[in-house]
């Protein structure tokens, strides 16, 4: 199972990365496109949309079934990934490089409230059994 | 919870990596890695599945002909030759659909039906109390020891030869729902999935063997993910989404199943003649971004309907769907489906939407 040290997750598997601009890239983690299979559609949120922690935000679908991807933190949409909408299955080939939109946290100090890599590994064993 | 039961190639599918999930009480492979490729091996090469979990049920003695007559919506009479296969619906007297089935003309006495994993208790209940009623003398022999495989592709037939020495000859010749006894295999040219195959049946002790000589023929095993999208590109109706107790054929793209043409009798049929009929099964295809998916609300101009079964059809790189709406609306009318808190465009097309490879829509 593939869970880089350097990103922070939530329970309900969406990774983030702080990033040098202060941005908070944010995706899903690999676990959870395998838990979902082959992705078939995107649906992100508009640039510029206000998101509080832990709203319903964004979609992906994949043939299976449609799942829906919560704000990691709070935070305004200042870039999404347009190419998502193109090729949705490169989320399945690389969670982490297939980046969904971009924050510009309220507060970057709350990523320090989400999960560091060995806590969501528990939470992914934990979900397991 | 109940533990799940597993078929003969259980062990097979774990060999494969399969994943493995809850199917109507059966732990089945949903998938050995990709969905998508396992629909798209079928649609150009050849792919199997398990289906080991599907019944098959003989039935047997004098005058199964007449029981089957009284017992199905569809005319057994259309059988005249031995092997012959016919897709039917099982009514229960309101016209509601107790399941969907085919059933092989093997002789006068020898009649094979094969119903659903979901369905078959309830089935077997059923068709053992009308055969008390209408033909105590049959005997209805549930047939728990068979395996099912379905070879399904453009080159199904072609690996099936490779794996099965010798059945060419008998294999060869064979027409569209025919079936014919090779050894101990029943092998019948029909299949869920719109293209050319086989589903065969044999003995549970050969099933691994059987698989294995398969997969070293070069036939991909693929999981029941990609038979659902096979089988929804296909237009054929699944048992307890397309249509169940509370629908009858004629509501669910059925009719060219029901014989209300001859004088029989069979049961349901008072209810179909009698009843009006208010809703129509059609196929979707979205014309906006998005993905249908069963029990969605659709708005048509004639009111309200909803998807039965909806998905992303890898063929067609769009998403399609069987939606039951009101009588009214036609081929090409826009309709709106409710996604989320959005509602989307969608197109009223003919189905089936692929058929042997092609896309149809």
């Amino acid at each position: 199972m593939s869970i880089p040290a350097d990103l922070k997750y939530t329970k309900s598997h969406e990774w983030a990365r702080l990033e040098a601009d202060g941005s908070v890239t944010v995706g899903i983690t690999h676990h959870a496109q395998d838990l979902l299979g082959d992705m078939v559609f995107v649906e992100n949120p508009t640039v510029g949309r206000k998101l509080t922690q832990g709203e319903e935000c964004a979609v992906v679908e994949s043939v299976k079934a449609a799942s829906d991807v919560y704000a990691p933190i709070a935070g305004e949409v200042v870039a999404v990934n347009g190419d998502l909408e193109a090729s949705p299955e490169s989320i399945n080939k690389d969670a982490y490089g297939a980046w969904m939109f971009k924050l510009k946290p309220d507060n970057a100090g709350d990523l320090n409230g989400l999960l560091d890599a060995a806590a969501y590994q528990a939470h992914v064993d934990s979900e397991a059994h | 919870m109940a533990e799940l039961k597993q078929t003969p190639l259980n062990q097979k599918h774990r060999e494969a990596n399969a994943k493995l999930v809850d199917f109507s009480g059966w732990e089945m492979p949903i998938h050995y890695g990709s969905q998508l490729e396992e629909h798209h091996i079928v649609r150009r090469d050849a792919g199997m599945f398990d289906v080991s979990h599907m019944l098959p049920v003989d039935i047997k003695g004098d005058g199964v002909r007449a029981f089957l007559k009284k017992l199905v919506a569809n005319n057994v009479d259309k059988l005249q030759h031995t092997g012959k296969a016919l897709y039917s619906c099982m009514l229960h007297e309101g016209g509601g659909v107790v399941d969907d089935l085919i059933i092989y003309f093997m002789s006068e006495s020898w009649f094979r039906l094969v119903v659903n994993a979901g369905c078959a208790d309830k089935d077997l209940a059923w068709m053992e109390t009308q055969r008390d009623k209408f033909a105590p003398g049959l005997e209805i022999k549930p047939r728990r020891d068979l395996a099912m495989i379905a070879v399904q592709g453009p080159q199904a037939a072609e690996k099936l030869w490779q794996a099965l020495p010798g059945s060419e000859e008998l294999t060869r010749p064979m027409k569209p729902f025919t079936a014919v006894l090779v050894g101990q295999m029943f092998v019948a040219r029909t299949g869920y999935t719109g293209e050319d195959g086989f589903e065969i049946m044999l003995p549970e002790k050969a099933a691994a063997f059987f698989w294995q000589a398969l997969l070293e023929a070069g036939v991909k095993p693929c999981g029941l993910g990609a038979r659902d999208t096979l089988r929804l590109e296909a237009g054929m109706n699944l048992y307890g989404q397309d249509m169940d107790e509370t629908t009858t054929p004629l509501e669910s793209g059925l009719a060219w199943t029901v014989d209300l043409k001859s004088e029989r009798d069979f049961i349901g049929k008072e209810s179909l003649q009698r009843l009006p009929i208010g809703r129509q099964l059609v196929g979707l295809l979205l014309l906006d971004k998005g993905v249908l998916r069963a029990h969605q609300h659709v708005h048509t101009k004639e009111g309200a309907g909803e998807i039965t079964s909806g998905s992303f059809s890898p063929t067609l790189n769009a998403s399609i769907a069987l939606a039951r709406i009101p009588v009214g609306v036609a081929v090409g009318d826009e309709v709106e489906v409710e996604i989320r808190d959005k509602r989307l465009k969608a197109r009223v097309v003919k189905y089936p939407f692929v058929r042997n490879g092609k896309a149809l829509v």
